[in-house]
């Protein structure tokens, strides 16, 4: 007889965790597109510091960097909703960079985007894997 | 002139040529019976500092046998690089001698019949008079232990690593890493870390509320002839994900290769001559910090197990792989000079138990922590007639009894078990104390659970754990080996990513195809989820082998691997 607890128990975590990369979603390019007002969009130029395996999905420490940016918006692009934050910098801002936590509903992209004071814009992208966990040696 | 570059490799050519010497002599002196202490630790003393490298004794304190990996497979840039090199592919990369000492130590190849010539390896005893030997010839040699030293023994478990904690006081160690020491739970490693006589070191353990580094120091430094040693340490990144967060909550680990880049930098600025990193990041996951931070000299590496004859050369750094279970020591002496590592010589040597004598000071510290507990060590529980062992990325045959004996004792249709690295093999014929049972299934979070799952997540487990192995990014590896199936076969193809690889998932029990819509009874252990209930695995274990009495096990042959 099987308790309840223990099938709650069971080995290798949770059934409901999303495994398999989410491949980006028009929910982002579309959230994306609407920041950008659909301007072309430049490779690099930004820093993202985010943990290759995410140790925990559901708050995963994330910092963005891009020197000048007068704004960098965050995405995940494998949430439901993709949009996480924009952060806006002064024209005084002694650095351009922000941390914070997001939680990932699965193994995908963080997506930054740096508006620049010129109005173009430019972003990096990182994939943080979410996992059930493996065995270590 | 002659530039950095050329010096190492200068010195590379001539560590090979002595390597080749040493171990060659051994071969002709086993088969003349006359393989000495002596010609195990004979080394031209080099350079102006020797550092002395152990890691991954998983609380082994007695000699034990260990058959290295049958299958270490290598994907994406390391293909067929060391260590992902096996058998007799193992033997001509390093030219060894098929049969010879050295061929036993590091390969499988005719396991059982060498075992018999040479007999068992490791012991902390032995370890301990290497080790002083060493230091009669170089008195300041530095000995560094690369973590996943505390756990993996049944005396461990009982004593909450106190007894490996004694014995690594005593061998002298001057700073360490960890790994499985985490398993413990954060009191008890604050607890010993408060008594150590040095330093646990470790750059990427963070204070997982503030994300900053927690009270851990990053470095420590050695004055060693003439010269500014700083030693960084590097812990296992992945602990959170691979064991039990909950027992650690206050910590966060990961690769941090930039915050080392910053550590590397700072030591330099503070004079550096030589950075060591001691670290727990497994091989590739090393292979591939080398060549992204710079300015790291040597890598002491851990985790995965590998034992190499030869240091790997990444840029100008070197990485040393010293095995496990006490199996080899590593001594490397190098030259350092104006700020420079001009050279090096380097030498495994391997823990032959039969040729080096037991320092009898260690031999009597290992003795009295087993005392108290001998009688329950040493009980015979059953014997074997198959070798078991667990080492390589498939099903060893330890982990075929483990899931036959979840199945029977725990009535499931499928069992798991964990693709861990660690535990002593056994030879045709041997007993199986109960000791011999912790050796391989010892652990805090050890509880045997009962479950059922749908096919459909039996694939997502084993498309996920294929993943930690088999990613072509080494910083997607967590190490470890696959997760052990019992009851269920499987088709898996290692080159394609995740979701694609695992195929042809069969009930072996009736040959039915799985069908991801239906669910079926499981059991497992070494669960990271809290609150995991069952009897603990060695119990199980034990109960199965008291029943059958003897072991004897036929070939696996149901995974079926391709894409290599």
């Amino acid at each position: 007889m099987i308790t309840r607890r223990e099938t709650m128990a069971m080995g290798l975590g949770v059934a409901t965790i999303t495994l398999l990369p989410i491949s980006a979603n028009a929910a982002a390019d579309e959230a994306i597109a609407a920041y950008t007002g659909g301007a072309a969009v430049s490779e690099g130029g930004v820093t993202i510091t985010a943990p290759e395996i995410a140790e925990n999905g559901n708050t995963v420490p994330i910092s963005v960097e891009a020197p000048g940016a007068a704004e960098i918006a965050i995405y995940a692009d494998g949430n439901p909703t993709p949009g996480v934050a924009v952060f806006k910098f002064g024209p005084a801002a002694g650095s351009h960079r922000a941390s914070t936590r997001i939680r990932l509903g699965g193994t995908q992209d963080v997506v930054a985007v740096a508006k620049m004071p010129d109005g173009s814009f430019q972003q990096a992208a990182v994939e943080v894997k979410v996992t059930i966990g493996g065995c270590g040696g | 002139m002659i530039s950095r570059r050329e010096f190492l490799q200068a010195s590379v050519a001539a560590s090979a040529l002595y390597g080749i010497s040493g171990y060659g002599n051994w071969g002709k002196l086993a088969a003349q019976q006359a393989l000495t202490q002596d010609d195990l630790l004979k080394f031209d003393t080099f350079g102006n500092l020797s550092i002395v490298h152990i890691t991954d004794i998983h609380a082994h304190m007695k000699p034990i046998w260990f058959r290295e990996p049958e299958w270490n497979v290598g994907v994406g840039d390391v293909k067929g690089k060391p260590p992902h090199v096996v058998g007799k592919d193992f033997i001509e990369m390093f030219n060894l001698k098929p049969g010879s000492p050295e061929a036993y130590a590091l390969t499988y190849e005719d396991f059982v019949s060498l075992g018999k010539a040479y007999g068992r390896m490791g012991g902390m005893d032995r370890v301990a008079t290497v080790v002083k030997a060493i230091k009669a010839d170089r008195p300041d040699a530095i000995l560094l232990d690369g973590g996943d030293t505390w756990h993996g023994s049944m005396t461990s478990y009982l004593t909450k690593g106190q007894d490996v904690v004694n014995v690594m006081n005593a061998l002298g160690v001057d700073a360490m890493t960890s790994h499985w020491e985490w398993t413990f739970g954060t009191d008890r490693v604050m607890e010993i870390v408060e008594g150590l006589p040095f330093p646990f070191l470790g750059q990427n353990i963070f204070d997982s509320e503030w994300d900053e580094p927690a009270e851990f120091p990053d470095y420590t430094w050695f004055e060693r002839g003439g010269a500014k040693v700083a030693v960084i340490g590097q812990a296992f990144p992945y602990m959170p994900i691979a064991n039990p967060g909950w027992m650690f909550p206050e910590f966060s680990f990961g690769i941090r290769d930039e915050r080392m880049q910053e550590m590397v930098d700072e030591v330099r600025a503070q004079g550096a001559d030589l950075v060591v990193v001691l670290s727990h990041n497994g091989f590739d996951v090393d292979r591939q910090m080398a060549g992204r931070v710079s300015g790291i000299d040597v890598i002491l590496t851990g985790h995965t197990h590998d034992a190499l004859p030869e240091p790997v050369i990444v840029g100008e750094t070197l990485l040393i792989a010293s095995g496990s279970h006490g199996k080899f020591v590593t001594r490397l002496d190098l030259d350092v000079r104006d700020g420079r590592m001009m050279g090096f010589r380097s030498k495994l040597i391997p823990i032959f138990s039969d040729v080096i004598t037991p320092d009898p000071e260690m031999a009597s510290l290992i003795d009295a922590e087993r005392a108290p507990f001998k009688d329950q060590l040493e009980e015979v529980i059953g014997h074997t007639d198959s070798l078991l062992y667990r080492r390589g990325n498939f099903n060893g045959t330890w982990d075929d009894l483990i899931c036959d004996a979840i199945m029977t004792e725990r009535d499931t249709e499928i069992a798991m078990s964990p693709g861990v690295r660690w535990g002593a093999s056994l030879m045709p014929g041997d007993a199986i104390t109960r000791e011999d049972i912790h050796s391989v299934t010892t652990m805090t979070y050890g509880q045997c659970y009962r479950t059922e799952m749908t096919g459909e997540f039996l694939k997502v487990v084993l498309e996920d754990v294929a993943d930690n192995l088999f990613n072509p990014d080494p910083y997607f590896q967590q190490g470890g080996d696959m997760v052990r199936m019992g009851g269920l076969g499987y088709k898996i193809d290692i080159s394609k990513p995740i979701g694609e690889r695992i195929s042809n998932m069969t009930l072996l029990s009736t040959g039915d195809a799985i069908d991801p819509a239906r669910t079926y009874t499981v059991g497992g252990w070494a669960s990271v989820n809290e609150g995991t209930e069952g009897p603990m695995i060695w119990d199980v274990v034990e109960a199965h082998i008291r029943k059958i009495e003897r072991v004897s096990l036929t070939p696996n042959t149901s995974v079926e691997v391709t894409g290599l």
